[in-house]
């Protein structure tokens, strides 16, 4: 971390999005994190997802739980509404905000501890029913502000900074986002920003519940030989299936692909995700070959990253509810009381 | 790109660009740390040992540091490092126990210096303490040379010359005032050791169209007139003046003049007035004093009446360029114009003159009747004969005059304990860390935009009625505190220990200017294309470190680099640590020779 503020100074050759913005204009206050810390990174990956997504921050609402992780929000997008809330319970107070104003985008920010103990049946919760949100996880394996135990993702077998292994088994956010049907799930590392971004783009892109799990190296506690959370470690043992690139409709396409090798998602935004098949048998949109392809993977001891399911034509809560098109917070006494003649003939459609 | 040899003392020198860009590469950031600090004493000698005439130079300098520094191309202007070492010299101790004592023991070896000004103050100064008998020669009585008899006291009080010289005089200096050296000849039979010739380009030039004979008596050359100005045989012009000529001489002369009588002064030149050879603060000045400047004017004759002055005509001519991009001046096809006026001071350039030196005293001279000296050795056809300052290559200014006289010193210093003068010494160069604590560096490193200081001038209806009050008053403590804190601290190096990263991008998120990228090798030309912020200034290098673990390269530009240290403090690992890079030039003395090792 650093006392200092970052200075105001930026490059004078700095792109500017569509809004005019700098990537700059979507940083937050300056992180009091510790140096190097793989939250960092993800900090930097949303605020370029956002810049490059054109995205207007009085647009976002960031919510966030408790830990390492849930602080991040104040070190990115510093004019987006915010809501710090209490240990594992994001989920319900995303869930509530997305209720009353189905306009804005839900940036749900956890951690293992948040997400993965206190927190799971809050997680499992708001994935089950298809809140509109994207969800990441900043995964570190370990408790971070109370020095470094395991926590529920920790791998079986894997050492903490002290020696001593893991005996607990490990949860897979991931695998069990997919068995909870989120409509779209995606693994990936702080250390790949390159594959971060582009999946953080979908992912605030896709209309439904989007789940990110994020492995993010704890630089304190969990960085170490005997980690299956350290850089070195999840670089050596990335399995990554496919990459994104995110072409929203106002940049034009230029990369050129090799045919069979790529396909193109539309999303319900307009903006188009060109997919890049690394691992040729992976199918995408194929939920419980996923999880297979999960476990599958996870005995070997490698650490599958990219889109891992993406639902085609998903709906969110409010589909399914099919509430009314208006935020309900917009809805005035008149639209909300129609009065007595309208009572009573819903009344009389009951009889 | 091959990996960034950063122990090659060039790699970083360039990336200091103040100090890079002094002709005697004075360490500016270290000496705006001190006054920081309020350390005046220390900054003063920091550039007393680099330049010599501190007091004078924070006055007078052409500052070239200042388009070099980095403010410029973050912000917009420059630290005002001019000023901020005049601070150094007005608010210092007294420092005259710190200054060299003369030689306790001669070494028997006699030096000639031609000419009292700063590049013969400059060997006098360096090699007076190593023990050589230096006697120094000029036509005025006081030492100074043009720093006294052409720059206006309201710019520079005789007091801050006649300090800074003593500070030269009193190492044990004979000085000659009064005694103009008429014969080469004569001075090579006297059998000196070493000879340095430091006239300066003492001849204004004249301005021959019609008119200039008959009205001769109110056509003034300007740094004549300036010296007799400063002598106070000149004390009075008429009301109405016109210089002639762009050059900072041209606005010293327009500026006295406003001192001394002229209420209607007004600067004709040539050219355009951005084309102007004057700084632009000296133009700014003089514009402040009510003194027009007109452009695009060549003159074309002097009208007279009766054997005085009445004006001058001018063509007006516009700018034209040819196929190859030269400009050309050529008739604007407007009416010519006339200047009225009492008299007129020619500033139109200056040339060196050396009637002294008979051209078969076996000193060679160019085609263009300027000696033949080489540039680094500063050593003429004759070994033991040497030039420097503007008689070297011409009109310069005072710190290019510091710049040769120091390297001239180590030349004589090197020949007369018979070494090879070609092999020039190194400069002294020292890397150290300034970490201090997990946050703390010895250097104050938080950057705030933070605009340029103006320097407070006097009243301008008491500065234009005395010609010798100061109209720049300088900065006061608290101005130059802040001020110093614009400055960057470009020799604070950001130091990259490849083995140590970790790849985990925290110096590459926090960098404000994105100056830092991890990404495979490449061509120069291609990888400044894809970095964080694309590098598009080549006079800038790229910090290459390759063989990451990844196989990527650790790339930072350093163009914008704010030496802020968030990439160090931000590393997990220390792979990035903040070094203090301190170069000092090498002067005369046991340590520009060549070391011996005696036998055990």
């Amino acid at each position: 971390m650093t006392y200092l503020a970052k200075p105001k100074f930026h490059h004078p050759g700095l792109p500017k999005n569509d809004l005019g913005y700098t990537h700059r204009d979507y940083e937050g206050t300056v992180s009091t994190l510790c140096a190097g810390c793989g939250h960092d990174s993800i900090t930097a990956a949303i605020i370029q997802a956002c810049f490059e997504l054109s995205i207007e921050p009085h647009r976002v609402a960031k919510i966030s739980g408790i830990g390492c992780s849930s602080k991040t929000p104040t070190y990115f997008l510093g004019n987006s509404h915010g809501f710090n809330s209490v240990h594992g319970r994001m989920p319900s107070v995303l869930t509530g905000a997305n209720l009353a104003n189905r306009d804005l985008i839900y940036l749900g920010v956890s951690g293992d501890g948040d997400s993965a103990s206190i927190g799971f049946g809050q997680f499992a919760h708001a994935l089950r029913r298809g809140v509109n949100m994207a969800y990441i996880v900043e995964n570190n394996g370990v408790y971070g502000l109370t020095k470094g135990q395991f926590s529920a993702t920790a791998d079986r077998g894997s050492k903490s900074k002290r020696g001593v292994v893991n005996t607990d088994n490990s949860i897979d956010l991931a695998a069990i986002a997919l068995q909870l049907g989120a409509s779209f799930v995606a693994r990936s590392f702080s250390g790949d920003k390159q594959q971060l971004v582009p999946i953080i783009k979908a992912a605030i892109a896709h209309k439904g519940a989007a789940f990110i799990d994020v492995i993010s190296p704890c630089v304190a506690f969990n960085n170490h030989a005997g980690s299956t959370k350290s850089f070195d470690f999840v670089r050596e043992h990335n399995e990554a299936v496919n990459r994104l690139d995110v072409i929203s409709g106002r940049m034009p396409i230029e990369v050129k692909y090799e045919p069979g090798q790529v396909e193109i998602v539309e999303q319900h935004d307009g903006s188009t995700i060109a997919l890049r098949k690394l691992d040729a048998d992976y199918q995408v949109h194929d939920r419980s070959a996923a999880i297979s392809f999960l476990q599958h993977h996870a005995a070997k001891g490698q650490i599958v990253t990219g889109l891992l399911y993406m639902e085609k034509d998903a709906d969110d809560l409010h589909g399914h509810l099919a509430t009314v098109d208006t935020p309900l917070n917009a809805l005035n006494e008149k639209e909300l009381c129609p009065g007595q003649s309208a009572l009573d003939k819903f009344n009389a459609s009951m009889r | 790109m091959k990996n960034t040899d950063i122990s090659d003392p060039q790699y970083f020198h360039k990336v200091v660009d103040c100090q890079y860009a002094c002709p005697a590469h004075t360490p500016v950031p270290e000496y705006i740390r001190m006054i920081a600090a309020g350390r005046y004493g220390d900054a003063y000698m920091v550039n007393w040992k680099s330049n010599v005439f501190p007091g004078i130079l924070g006055r007078t300098c052409d500052r070239p540091c200042e388009p070099a520094c980095r403010r410029v191309r973050v912000e917009e202007e420059p630290v005002a490092i001019c000023r901020l070492k005049r601070v150094a010299a007005d608010f210092k101790e007294d420092i005259t126990g710190r200054m060299p004592k003369p030689a306790a023991r001669r070494n028997g070896k006699r030096v000639a210096l031609v000419g009292g000004g700063p590049a013969s103050l400059t060997v006098a100064r360096d090699l007076a303490p190593l023990g050589y008998s230096v006697t120094v020669f000029d036509a005025d009585a006081k030492a100074g040379g043009m720093i006294r008899t052409q720059i206006p006291k309201f710019r520079l009080p005789d007091s801050v010359i006649d300090e800074e010289t003593d500070y030269v005089l009193n190492l044990g200096v004979d000085f000659r005032g009064g005694k103009r050296i008429e014969s080469m000849k004569a001075l090579l039979a006297e059998d000196w050791d070493a000879i340095f010739v430091g006239t300066g380009a003492p001849r204004g030039r004249d301005l021959e169209i019609p008119g200039r004979k008959e009205a001769a008596s109110n056509i003034h050359i300007g740094i004549d007139w300036l010296s007799s100005v400063s002598f106070g045989h000149v004390t009075k012009i008429g009301r109405r003046v016109i210089v002639l000529g762009g050059g900072n001489t041209a606005m010293d002369c327009c500026r006295s003049s406003r001192r001394l009588g002229g209420e209607e002064v007004q600067v004709v030149v040539r050219s355009g007035f951005d084309e102007m050879k004057a700084s632009p603060w000296e133009k700014e000045d003089a514009q402040h004093e009510g003194i027009p400047i007109h452009n695009f004017l060549v003159p074309k004759e002097f009208t007279h009446e009766n054997g005085k002055l009445t004006g001058v005509v001018f063509e007006k001519v516009k700018a034209e360029f040819d196929a190859k991009g030269r400009r050309k001046l050529v008739n604007a096809g407007e009416p010519d114009q006339h200047f009225p006026c009492d008299d007129v001071l020619v500033a139109v350039g200056q040339e060196n003159a050396f009637p002294w030196i008979e051209r078969d005293a076996g000193i060679a001279f160019d085609e263009w009747n300027m000696p033949k000296v080489d540039e680094k050795t500063f050593r003429s056809s004759n070994p033991r004969v040497f030039f420097g300052g503007d008689a070297a290559f011409g009109p310069k200014n005072i710190i290019w005059a510091v710049a040769h006289g120091h390297e001239a010193a180590v030349s004589i210093d090197k020949m007369l304990n018979g070494e090879d003068i070609t092999e020039r010494p190194l400069p002294a160069v020292e890397v150290i860390s300034q970490k201090m604590g997990i946050h703390e560096w010895s250097y104050d490193n938080q950057i705030d935009l933070d605009k340029r200081y103006k320097v407070p001038h006097r009243d301008l209806g008491i500065a234009l009625k005395d010609i010798k009050s100061e109209v720049e008053l300088g900065f006061d403590v608290n101005l130059a505190l802040k001020e110093a804190g614009r400055c960057l601290n470009c020799d604070v190096q950001t130091v990259f220990n490849t083995p140590l990263c970790i790849e985990c991008d925290a110096c590459v998120d926090i960098c404000p200017m994105d100056c830092i990228t991890f990404t495979p090798n490449g061509e120069e030309a291609e990888l400044r294309t894809r970095l964080t912020a694309p590098a598009k200034n080549f006079t800038q290098a790229l910090y290459v470190q390759d063989g990451l673990k990844t196989g990527r390269a650790m790339i930072k530009d350093e163009d914008v680099c704010l030496h802020c240290g968030l990439c160090a403090e931000r590393c997990p690992t220390g792979a990035w640590d903040m070094q203090k890079y301190l170069l000092e030039v090498t002067h005369a003395g046991s340590s520009c020779r060549t070391p011996r090792r005696s036998a055990a």
